[in-house]
């Protein structure tokens, strides 16, 4: 683990005592979103909540792209799975995710060939060694993710690589934030925004956040440190009455981003409509492969993936937002838990409810 | 069938090639006397006095053969360290191989003499074994199955009822380790200091049960590693574990490996190590008793029982972090 500072307790200890004096100083509950499953992750491996004033509500907004990735997206994937000639090749956490009537890991220990990867480029791999089959790739992700399945698509391009597919399921994090923000109903008063995510896109790409909706928002990094440097900087904007993005995550994140990943981006993919588990359909928030490599999407392989079903009662749509806790949905802990997940939130270990429903154990010393 | 040979399956038929594998490569290997008659079942000496403790597990790691270890070493310590952690002496274990047809007779030889060297280190003997050979594509290259009899002296009472609030969770060496090589092998992320902590533990065990400390209950936190054993004791303890984030000992290859492929070495198999549960009073000298022998010199105090249920971490930061049993695999993260 690199920059033991950045564990440091008494570090902590003191962002955790002037987190609380701000957050007094505003002088009323304030609630603030992250965006990235690894913030998530991060946050929950802490016990960082644990550490927050009362006057500091962190929730968990639409960043992991396995909780964001639709239920049709899913039934495409097993459909074409089904097909003999076709190897699936996936990130390790989508492969528990339920769609309408299967999971991939259902389907694994049928017929279909799933095979884990940790890189699109394992997936080219696969494609290189297989000749005779069809490799596709689950393609989903944000920003971080999308430059380097371009980088695996231009390498099949310049290679000749024939055999290897994708199915496009990448997401953009602009088209959310900014539908979070108009939504009336969400009550959000500041942003955590992504590290990774930042990296790529830059800092100077989140000005519409404070430009436009004059909401408060840093990028922060991934060590308890870093979050709770964020929180202040969030909660002191909200205590001063102003809003602007604050980079805290410079040893990263440059202003400008990075750019080369970016032109690889823009070459292969380019925005279309896309659809959001729990918040349905959202203008240009997915990705579309490119005309000179569209051949290379797995979509137009005739499959019949059923009709999608989205499980009854699941309110993932709005706990993904804010606006209601896990503890108001009527399935969570009864029909939907960490072993049998119905929804989006409890399927990835570190999503809002799969955490709520852990603490919540710990809390009652038993079942939830 | 030697040099360069293949397995047919000829060699799980009963026939010609069956004895022959037996005699060239088993027998010379595990040689003892219970082996010696090839009978159809090895009539052993009479017990010890105590109560007798059988145990049986099964071993299909993916590579067979990794940095400090194979699966024949594997399956051997895996049985004798079943044994030892419920208080038994390790006697006798049985080994039996399921084959692929047409593995290579090397590895064969290699998994054959890992598991000798095993039972060497423990000082147990291999007295009985069965191969079958599946055809190709019908199991990937060996399996192996050992059990293992041994038995538990008199007085010698460790059980999890007996935890109680208050006692110190201590374990022998850093956790994680050889998950992490395993998985680092399969995804080509081999680093000079990773290797497996595969190891018979009978005899730093013994050397536990001999000191008098007052230890109530030990597990080797094999499949799932340190999190889910400790999510079982709690469980059958009715007690709550918790663990200090600063003190349980993680090598930092281990921890690299982890990182970059999003799994949690608390989750992580280990097969040279045990936790152990023992009054507070008794929890300074057993982990100094642990540090003077080879096998334990890296052991520390990680935590403490208290009243509750289930299993947290208090982290280097001062927060608390549930640590829960796993649903179904363990999946690398992508985000």
């Amino acid at each position: 683990m690199s920059g033991e500072p950045f564990f440091d307790r008494a570090v902590v200890d003191a962002l955790a005592a002037r987190l609380a004096r701000v957050s007094d100083d505003v002088g009323r509950q304030v609630t603030v979103m992250e965006v990235c499953g690894t913030h998530t992750h991060a946050i929950a491996a802490a016990g960082l909540r644990g550490l927050l004033p009362p006057g500091v509500r962190l929730i968990s907004g639409p960043g992991c792209p396995v909780c964001v990735t639709p239920v049709d997206y899913l039934d495409r994937a097993i459909a074409l799975g089904r097909r003999s000639e076709v190897i699936l090749c996936t990130f390790g956490d989508l492969v528990r995710v339920p769609a309408s009537r299967s999971s991939l890991e259902h389907e694994r220990a049928h017929e279909t060939d799933v095979r884990i990867v940790c890189s699109p480029r394992d997936a080219l791999a696969i494609a290189r060694e297989n000749e005779d089959r069809t490799v596709v790739f689950l393609a989903v992700g944000f920003e971080t993710t999308i430059p380097g399945i371009a980088a695996a698509i231009a390498e099949a391009e310049a290679d000749g690589v024939s055999n290897f597919l994708v199915l496009p399921g990448g997401k953009l994090i602009e088209p959310p934030l900014r539908a979070l923000m108009e939504d009336d109903e969400v009550g959000v008063d500041g942003f955590l925004l992504p590290g990774h995510v930042s990296v790529i896109l830059g800092a100077d790409f989140y000005r519409f956040v404070s430009d436009e909706f004059e909401v408060p928002a840093a990028i922060a990094g991934f060590t308890p440190a870093d979050v709770m440097r964020a929180l202040v900087a969030i909660v002191g904007q909200i205590r001063d009455g102003c809003a602007r993005v604050q980079n805290l995550y410079a040893r990263a994140v440059r202003p400008e981003g990075n750019l080369t990943a970016k032109a690889l981006m823009a070459r292969y993919f380019e925005p279309r409509d896309d659809r959001w588990r729990g918040l349905g359909t959202i203008p240009a928030s997915g990705v579309a492969l490119s005309p000179a490599v569209a051949w290379r999407d797995a979509s137009w392989i005739p499959v019949d993936p059923g009709v999608p079903i989205e499980p009854h009662g699941c309110r993932c749509g709005e706990i993904l937002k804010g606006v209601i806790e896990p503890r108001d949905c009527p399935l969570f802990a009864h029909a939907c838990s960490p072993e049998h997940p119905v929804g989006a939130c409890m399927v990835s270990s570190e999503g809002t409810c799969a955490a709520w429903y852990r603490h919540a154990r710990m809390a009652v010393g038993g079942r939830a | 069938m030697r040099r360069n040979g293949r397995i047919l399956l000829g060699h799980g038929a009963g026939g010609r090639l069956t004895s022959e594998l037996v005699r060239e490569a088993f027998v010379p290997a595990f040689d003892n006397r219970f082996l010696h008659t090839l009978s159809d079942s090895a009539v052993l000496d009479t017990l010890p006095a105590g109560r007798p403790a059988l145990t049986t597990d099964g071993f299909v790691v993916d590579p067979p053969v990794f940095p400090g270890g194979d699966l024949g070493y594997l399956s051997v310590c895996g049985t004798v360290n079943d044994l030892s952690v419920a208080g038994a002496r390790p006697l006798w274990l049985t080994f039996s191989l399921i084959l692929e047809e047409g593995l290579e007779t090397e590895l064969l030889d290699t998994i054959v003499a890992g598991a000798a060297r095993a039972a060497r280190e423990a000082g147990i003997a291999i007295v009985a074994g069965d191969t079958k050979v599946v055809p190709r594509g019908k199991a990937d290259r060996a399996f192996v199955v050992t059990s293992g009899l041994g038995v538990v002296p008199a007085q010698r009472e460790l059980d999890d009822t007996r935890i109680r609030p208050g006692d110190r969770v201590i374990v022998t060496g850093p956790v994680g380790d050889h998950g992490a090589t395993v998985l680092g092998e399969r995804h080509g992320l081999q680093g000079d200091e990773l290797r497996s902590d595969c190891r018979p533990l009978n005899a730093l065990l013994e050397s536990v049960w001999s000191s008098g400390l007052r230890v109530r209950a030990a597990h080797d936190p094999t499949r799932g590693g340190l999190a889910t054993t400790c999510n079982e004791t709690a469980a059958r303890a009715r007690a709550r574990i918790v663990l200090d984030e600063c003190s349980v000992p993680i090598r930092q290859e281990t921890s690299a490996v982890c990182d970059l492929l999003g799994v949690d070495p608390l989750y992580l198999a280990c097969e040279g190590r045990a936790v152990l549960f023992v009054d507070p009073a008794d929890a300074d000298d057993l982990v100094a008793a642990l540090r003077r022998h080879p096998d334990g010199r890296e052991s520390a105090d990680i935590g403490w029982v208290a009243e509750g249920a289930g299993v947290v971490m208090q982290t280097r930061v001062g927060g608390e972090m549930p640590l829960d049993l796993l649903s179904g695999m363990d999946l690398p993260r992508i985000c």
